[in-house]
């Protein structure tokens, strides 16, 4: 389990290099008083507090919530204001707590339960799927269970392999689990809160290394009813030339990479997944009728992954309107290593994302014809 | 005493090991501290024999201590000195004999059907162990949980769900208590509180758990007026899954409304339950992690039923969790698939002689509580609706194919719930656009 808890120096949401090892500066946590920003770590906490005081029946419960405010100061604040009934610390016992949450969630109260990473939710994964997603289905409907599963997911920063895998693939799998993956300070709090009012089970895969990102945030998001809709994608930035999906960090990465091509001559445009299930099809597909060509990137392992399935869900759909093959960037295929360079080799980089738009444009290669 | 638990609330007692085996008329003795009996010597010896290679085991006392808590001890000696006290009135005798065999008869039509092809899958049959179900369960009210595992058939007819539409589930019908979705491993019923039905063994205990958790939550943080008691029933072999410990942990830990409820027959599976614990005496982890822990002989429904109560009690009272150990046996395999060849046919034959129905009949019959036509009237009534049960189910019809993709999420289309309350999916301009605040 991780003892440390990381923050990073950031300026204005473009992320410093993931890989300085050492000492890491712990940057002042104070609201920005330049309004309308707000770190995803704020977001989060504001949306579990709006929605714990707005619904008696929502509890958190998790390792460290409490007390420690939250392993990575989610849930700062959160003990003091709403007692120890409500904010539950647990023992280390994922299985039992998050059974207990399922057991819970039958009866109508909405838990929400906290990983201290998804890599521990592996104990507890016969809850998540056998007793909270099936049960509504296996009970014809009698069984309803509202319930989120949070915490961090992917790869943080030399954490080694057992800490670094990204989960999303092995949930979106899942009939009766809705699985959300936000990047933004805008979306982890209208996520957040649409998924705790939610009568289904959601997976809430937050990124560790957002947590500290500032991002500018609307009024409307600021205000308590704010939720964004499940299973939508949100197009972050228009193009007409490339389409990249990418979700949680990776969103950032993409953002980046865009940026470099449209120097280039090259117009992406990037899809924020949000919801990694249900998948917004219809948003993918017509996005690749506009643009002919498609770069999906992810974090996670590349075999069957979120990668593959947009792959073959573009194919089904949209398959007259490929111009090029589909180019899927993804973690490499090893359990991640520890050294920091190996490790930055081991996620994809804004580099890699540029040279896959740039390959599926046909501009990689001397021979291209121009765009 | 050989047993060396923590005692800060329990009392162990030792056992008169000079009772006998042949104790199917032990219903009539008034219940005394000596009367709680788990294994006899000779069951002991005979589990031992079976199993030569665990030599360790057999140097150990072939006497088993039950072990109770103090306000339950104090209870049986008070109840010993009026030996005219019988346990049970007419009506509530009439009431436990015929939900236990109810119990019987639906298990055996489930065989037979299963036989005929009408029933598949997997079915665990609960033939031998309704005194447990039946004690229990027919002290809780309406709204108190009941989880179970594989084997739930009979915990669903106890609590209350009607014998029609479980027999309906288990031929895959929709007029199934889970319309045909769940199956027999698999039985809900919100309406008499069932929470399941759970395939993985281990996996319905922090779910019991949680329920009790919410009551207590309702009670302290809602402040509704709640009361309300989870029982968790699990088998022998789920005593060693990590899950079971954990919650042992949390439920005393927080003092949660539940009585964990092992309905130990001996075997899982094919794997007997000393071959496959180290420490086979279930009921002393109870105490380990502070609650009390009681051992009763789970073939007589009348001394299941008075540690019930007095566990239910306790929970209900605010008190905290209990561990009871039921020492049952089943009559039949595992599951319908199992060919039952690792146990030993005079080990059957032993406890077939406890038969726990044949056991309150004597019981009754004895104390003069009812007539032999009272009860070959309820046969009869049972009987009939057992085969009624199964005529409704041939009859009705199976699921319709657009059936297959419903009940996949509460919210209809798994849109989730706008900021106006309302599902998204209804709204008309949901699927204008991209995602916008």
């Amino acid at each position: 389990m991780l003892g440390v808890i990381r923050q990073r120096v950031t300026c204005r949401g473009i992320p410093t290099s993931t890989l300085e090892q050492g000492m890491r500066v712990v940057a002042s946590r104070a609201f920005s008083s330049s309004a309308k920003e707000m770190t995803v770590r704020e977001a989060l906490n504001s949306a579990l507090d709006e929605e714990m005081s707005a619904d008696p029946r929502v509890f958190l419960m998790g390792e460290e919530v409490g007390e420690y405010q939250g392993a990575y100061k989610i849930s700062k604040g959160l003990l003091e204001k709403y007692g120890p009934d409500r904010v539950v610390d647990t023992p280390i016992t994922e299985a039992g707590f998050t059974g207990i949450g399922v057991g819970a969630a039958y009866y109508g109260l909405k838990p929400v339960i906290e990983f201290m990473t998804f890599n521990f939710s592996m104990q507890a994964i016969d809850h998540i799927i056998n007793s909270a997603a099936k049960s509504n289905y296996m009970s014809a409907g009698q069984i309803s269970v509202p319930i989120v599963f949070r915490g961090p997911n992917g790869a943080a920063a030399g954490v080694g392999a057992q800490h670094s895998q990204c989960y999303a693939a092995w949930y979106g799998s899942i009939p009766g689990l809705k699985v959300l993956a936000p990047y933004s300070s805008e979306d982890a709090r209208g996520l957040l809160k649409a998924a705790i009012r939610d009568p289904d089970p959601v997976v809430f895969l937050e990124n560790e290394l957002l947590y500290g990102e500032s991002f500018p945030i609307s009024a409307e998001t600021l205000d308590s009813s704010f939720s964004l809709p499940i299973g939508k994608a949100k197009i972050e930035r228009e193009g007409k030339d490339v389409t990249i999906t990418a979700f949680s960090k990776m969103v950032g990465y993409a953002l980046q990479a865009a940026g470099i091509l449209a120097k280039e001559g090259i117009s992406a445009e990037v899809i924020n997944l949000r919801s990694i299930r249900p998948l917004d099809r219809s948003t993918i597909n017509a996005s690749v009728r506009k643009t002919n060509r498609l770069v999906t990137v992810e974090e996670g392992f590349p075999q069957h992954g979120v990668g593959a399935e947009i792959c073959a869900s573009v194919l089904e759909d949209s398959f007259e309107y490929l111009d090029a093959p589909v180019e899927r960037i993804a973690g490499a295929d090893v359990p991640m290593p520890y050294a920091a360079n190996l490790e930055r080799m081991a996620v994809p980089q804004v580099e890699d994302i540029v040279r896959a738009a740039k390959r599926s444009c046909y501009r990689s290669s001397s021979l291209a014809a121009t765009a | 005493m050989a047993c060396s638990a923590t005692a800060q609330i329990i009392q162990p007692l030792s056992i008169n090991s000079a009772r006998s085996v042949d104790n199917s008329d032990a219903c009539t003795k008034t219940l005394s501290p000596s009367s709680f009996l788990g294994s006899t010597p000779r069951i002991n010896k005979k589990l031992f024999a079976v199993n030569k290679s665990i030599s360790p085991l057999a140097r150990r006392p072939t006497t088993v201590f039950a072990v109770s808590s103090d306000v339950v001890k104090e209870k049986k000696l008070k109840s010993n000195s009026s030996l005219s006290n019988l346990l049970i009135t007419k009506k509530e005798g009439l009431e436990l004999y015929e939900d236990m065999y109810l119990g019987r008869a639906f298990e055996d039509m489930c065989a037979q059907m299963y036989y005929r092809g009408k029933m598949f899958g997997f079915v665990h049959l609960y033939n031998g162990q309704e005194a447990v179900s039946t004690g229990f369960i027919k002290l809780l009210k309406k709204e108190d949980y009941v989880v179970s595992t594989y084997r739930d058939h009979v915990h669903s007819l106890s609590k209350g769900v009607p014998a029609r539409e479980v027999m309906s589930e288990l031929f895959g019908k929709t007029t199934g208590c889970c319309r045909g979705q769940g199956g027999s491993m698999h039985m809900f019923s919100k309406e008499h509180n069932v929470l399941g039905g759970f395939a993985f063994i281990g996996e319905g205990i922090p779910v019991a758990t949680g329920a009790a958790f919410t009551s207590k939550y309702k009670r302290e943080v809602l402040k509704e007026d709640c009361d309300e008691v989870a029982l968790a029933f699990f088998g022998d072999g789920t005593c060693n899954n990590g899950q079971f410990f954990e919650c042992l942990n949390m439920a005393a830990l927080w003092k949660l409304p539940i009585v964990f409820v092992v309905e130990n027959n001996l075997w899982a599976i094919g794997m007997s339950h000393v071959r496959a614990t180290s420490d086979p005496q279930i009921w002393k982890k109870g105490p380990a992690f502070g609650m009390p822990g009681i051992h009763v002989d789970g073939m007589d429904v009348l001394k299941v039923r008075e540690v019930a109560k007095e566990a239910i009690d306790r929970a209900r009272r605010g008190e905290g969790p209990t561990l009871v150990e039921c020492e049952t046996y089943r009559f039949r395999g595992h599951s319908l698939a199992d060919p039952d060849e690792l146990r030993d046919p005079a080990e059957k034959a032993h406890y077939a002689t406890r038969d726990p129905i044949t056991a309150l009949k004597k019981y009754m019959a004895e104390n003069k509580l009812v007539s032999e036509a009272e009860l070959k009237a309820i046969d009869k009534k049972i009987d009939e609706l057992v085969e009624d049960a199964v005529e409704f189910a041939d009859k009705s019809p199976v699921p319709a194919r657009s059936q297959l993709l419903e009940n996949v999420f509460a919210d209809p289309r798994g849109f989730g719930i706008g900021p106006n309350g309302k599902y998204r999916c209804e709204d008309p301009k949901f699927t204008e656009g991209t995602a916008q605040v």
